[in-house]
């Protein structure tokens, strides 16, 4: 009797555990079909290569944004990679060092920071100062995002590579530094591209950072050093917006951005499954 | 001291001169890059003490505890940002923590393992997921669903309730907290399911050996194993709950009230620091709007360091074999 009970009740479990995980699943099956629906009528050829009309007007594409985010994220690499993947390397080379520790805690603190808070530190640090908007402060704003994530992925990469190998390269006379570039970073390459895509899928999200920093723009501007546009921020106007034809353009330009998120993602998956996984 | 670039030197004596040279230039480039980041964290702090400046010495600590927030006769207190951001994050927790158990639960005991990372894999996405497109789909399409089915109903079975009572506009404390759930369920998830992952199998074993059953060598075996490190993974959720901005902007509504009906609106202090900074005319407007940014900020980082050491302890557990707590 009370066995039947037990057994009973690990059913029940069980199966709530199922609803758990259904659930939990549904949010993503939900969110991209909708966007898919609602999005994907919208996207055509002139979606991509026309600039916003006035609004209520409709028609008009996000060309400006595509620009905006390519040179935003593209300028915030060029400061965050190299000081994140040269922060990791020398976390895993020198591991036991009070720099690499104190340097591992802070980027952890760094990596839970808002998004929100790099925003008023980017506006506090370029934009006060200049006295104006700039692209380029976005891209700061996104660079301090970037470099605490690519330093932990980057430092754990490196870990991966066994001892042996680096031992071997310095036995047959390679200095400390031909070693490390060209034997021990070279090997975990695949691992430290994956980290920086990840990285970069993450920023190129981002809309809090950019809020007061790029601010946003209805024009094509090439200049870093003006407001500029980017797809975060027009999904943001439009949702917010009170025309019809400003949420149809949010829909798409959502769509574009997951899947540029997605295939950013996906793609770093899989580099490091076929490189870290197989052997196992 | 000149410096080649490759060792090249045709003396041996002149190759290791040139490779200790390299070095020393490769260790000192890796040492700037990894001093950065304290640099820069150092910098973050000074820049936003520096910004906040005029409202710490106006209002210091009471800046916390008021709750006037008017632009007009320049009068600051955060109250009503903080209540939000707690309420928003708990009621987020309330809903994640125990779906994002089930499923770390299910996935490391229960499913078969053709499906496991599949579902893993499927949840993380939605961290992937930028916070701007779930504001966007809880606008139009989550908030219409809430209005028309949750809300209605918890108004009508539990309106004797204050959480459940008054005006249903929609945009509420309730939907930014059932967004933010979708949002930091995947974090929680994943936490769990590593620390789940390295729960040795002789739990298990034993308390099946003993004439439990799966539930019950999962719940009473498992489980309390991996405790502070289940903890570690919720904390985490809520320090990524906290700081949340562009969904909740979006969906909370955006009033500075405290209000003890969720189907009210409220603000959060990532939303109001989102929605006023770049309009702020004031620099006392700013400067409170640098102090919630630098409360947000110390908040954060408190909760991580606490989610990171108890994390950590269970890993710590692992390597030496002691109980998990």
């Amino acid at each position: 009797m009370r066995k039947e009970f037990r057994r009973w009740k690990s059913r029940v479990m069980v199966a709530l555990l199922v609803v758990a995980t259904v659930l939990a699943v549904a949010p993503l099956v939900l969110i991209l079909g909708t966007l898919i629906v609602k999005g994907a009528g919208s996207i055509d050829l002139g979606f991509f290569t026309r600039l916003p009309v006035p609004a209520g007007e409709s028609g008009g594409g996000v060309a400006h944004a595509i620009v905006g985010t390519l040179l935003i994220v593209g300028a915030g690499c060029l400061i965050g990679l190299p000081i994140g993947i040269g922060a990791g390397i020398f976390a895993a080379e020198w591991p036991g060092s009070i720099v690499a520790k104190t340097t591992r805690f802070i980027a952890d603190v760094l990596n839970g920071t808002p998004s929100i808070v790099v925003g008023v530190f980017a506006w506090t640090w370029i934009v006060a100062r200049q006295k104006h908007f700039s692209g380029l402060a976005g891209s700061a704003a996104l660079a301090v995002i970037m470099i605490p994530m690519v330093m932990r992925t980057t430092e754990e990469m490196v870990k991966l590579v066994p001892h042996s190998l680096r031992e071997a390269a310095l036995a047959l006379g390679y200095s400390r530094w031909r070693t490390s570039l060209g034997i021990v970073v070279r090997t975990c390459l695949p691992g430290i591209v994956t980290g920086s895509l990840l990285a970069v899928a993450r920023v190129a999200g981002e809309t809090a950072p950019l809020l007061f920093t790029a601010l946003g723009s209805q024009y094509m501007s090439r200049d870093l050093q003006q407001p500029m546009a980017a797809l975060p921020l027009v999904v943001f106007t439009y949702a917010s917006g009170p025309y019809d034809d400003w949420h149809r353009l949010a829909w798409a330009t959502a769509l574009v951005l997951i899947i540029v998120v997605f295939v950013l993602s996906l793609a770093a998956r899989i580099a490091t499954r076929r490189r870290f996984d197989a052997p196992r | 001291m000149t410096v080649p670039t490759a060792p090249s030197a045709s003396t041996p004596a002149a190759a290791l001169q040139g490779a200790a040279a390299g070095d020393r230039i490769f260790r000192a480039l890796l040492t700037l890059a990894a001093l950065a980041i304290p640099v820069l964290l150092g910098f973050l702090v000074y820049e936003l003490v520096q910004g906040s400046e005029l409202a710490i010495q106006r209002y210091g600590f009471r800046f916390l505890t008021t709750s006037t927030w008017d632009p007009v006769t320049d009068e600051f207190g955060a109250l009503p940002l903080i209540f939000g951001t707690l309420l928003s994050s708990f009621l987020a927790l309330l809903i994640a923590v125990p779906l994002s158990l089930g499923v770390a639960i299910f996935i490391t005991e229960f499913a078969p393992s053709a499906i496991r990372r599949p579902i893993a894999f499927i949840v993380e996405l939605l961290a992937a997921i930028p916070s701007v497109v779930y504001g966007l789909w809880g606008i139009f399409v989550l908030i219409p669903f809430l209005r028309t089915t949750v809300f209605t109903f918890l108004k009508g079975t539990f309106g004797f309730l204050p959480f459940f009572q008054g005006p249903v506009y929609g945009q509420s404390m309730l939907a930014a907290g059932i967004i933010l759930a979708i949002m930091v369920m995947p974090y929680i998830m994943s936490v769990t399911r590593e620390v789940l992952a390295v729960v040795p199998a002789s739990q298990r074993e034993a308390a099946m050996a003993l004439g439990a059953t799966r539930w019950e060598a999962a719940w009473t075996a498992v489980v309390p194993y991996a405790r502070s490190g289940i903890v570690g993974a919720v904390i985490l959720g809520l320090g990524r709950a906290l700081g949340e901005t562009m969904a909740v902007t979006m969906l909370i509504g955006n009033r500075h009230e405290i209000a003890a009906s969720l189907f009210a609106p409220g603000y959060t202090m990532a939303a109001a620091i989102a929605n006023e900074f770049s309009e702020a005319s004031t620099d006392m407007h700013l400067a409170a709007l640098s102090y919630v940014a630098l409360v947000l900020f110390g908040v954060t980082v408190i909760v991580n360091a606490l989610a990171r050491v108890l994390i950590w302890r269970v890993s710590k557990g692992r390597q030496s074999g002691g109980a998990g707590l």
